[in-house]
């Protein structure tokens, strides 16, 4: 049971964040008022998201050096795990945008359109594995695509929305930071355990899918994967 | 006496006036204790789904340990 305890330790961090994500303290802010919580729920999952694509472009990059298929299981896992996390993550900003800047998708926001962006790059990655039959070639053109997918992706999401001129997302395109005006300590309390939480339940289901998928691998070349 | 008091009343009115321009929260919901029935829901939906996520692991473990 020794493998146990981070995932037990994730559990609980996300159970943390639930109850202190509504019954801790939040400043009092116009027209964010009780949604600024959303905090602790939103934006984990992209942070979750960028840890999984990241471990998808270093795993990608392993299996370039030594061509073993257990680097592209984990790596091919890793795309589709923060995948899973970026779509829940764009539905629930969605529904806070409704709420807080008028409607659902604000075109001409940085973040978004970045995410945009990043978004049909990895759809075009999900496309190549799908329609590439030959396992070895798969497994090297998509890591190759894969090195230009987190970079674009780490480009569009994290620098250039910082960059661009006007964004309504704090900390971008000179908008005050969560962590200037609107995030006290109280909030710090619950937004790191909660991005931790969510990074750990991440890394949970990448492996076990990556577990799942080397099992298939093995009924189906009747060879183990070291 | 009367004019003291309303000089006091006059005094006070404009931080009655702030107290309500503060941005709107849920502090009823505080109040009366329904927002731990929401937190409990909630716990109990994001429990129930980490336990079959343990549950999936399990059945996995002993996938991988048959030879």
């Amino acid at each position: 049971m020794s493998s146990w305890w981070w995932k037990i330790a994730g559990i609980l961090l996300v159970v943390y964040s639930i109850v202190m994500g509504f019954l801790g303290e939040v400043p009092r802010l116009d027209i964010l008022n009780e949604t600024i919580r959303n905090l602790y729920f939103h934006v984990p999952l992209w942070f979750a998201m960028l840890v999984q694509m990241g471990i998808s472009w270093i795993f990608g990059l392993m299996y370039l050096t030594k061509y073993n298929p257990k680097y592209d299981i984990v790596s091919s896992r890793a795309a589709y795990v923060g995948g899973m996390f970026a779509l829940p993550g764009i539905i629930t900003g969605s529904v806070w945008a409704t709420y807080t800047w008028g409607k659902p998708w604000v075109a001409e926001d940085p973040k978004l359109q970045g995410v945009m962006a990043s978004m049909i790059v990895y759809c075009v990655y999900y496309l190549l594995r799908a329609l590439i039959p030959d396992a070895q070639k798969k497994a090297r053109i998509s890591a190759v695509y894969n090195i230009f997918a987190f970079v674009m992706t780490f480009v569009f999401i994290m620098i250039y929305p910082r960059l661009a001129p006007n964004s309504l997302h704090p900390g971008n395109g000179g908008n005050p930071a969560f962590g200037k005006y609107d995030m006290d300590n109280n909030m710090r309390l619950v937004f790191y355990p909660a991005c931790l939480g969510w990074i750990v339940m991440s890394c949970w289901l990448l492996n076990v899918m990556s577990r799942i998928k080397k099992l298939e691998y093995k009924k189906e070349f009747h060879e183990e994967i070291i | 006496m009367k004019k003291l008091f309303s000089l006091l009343l006059l005094m006070f009115t404009p931080y009655a006036f702030f107290a309500q321009e503060q941005p709107q929260m849920a502090d009823a919901m505080r109040q009366d204790g329904k927002i731990y029935v929401v937190v409990t829901v909630l716990t109990i939906v994001f429990v129930c789904l980490a336990t079959y996520l343990v549950i999936i692991d399990r059945k996995l473990k002993k996938l991988e340990d048959k030879k």
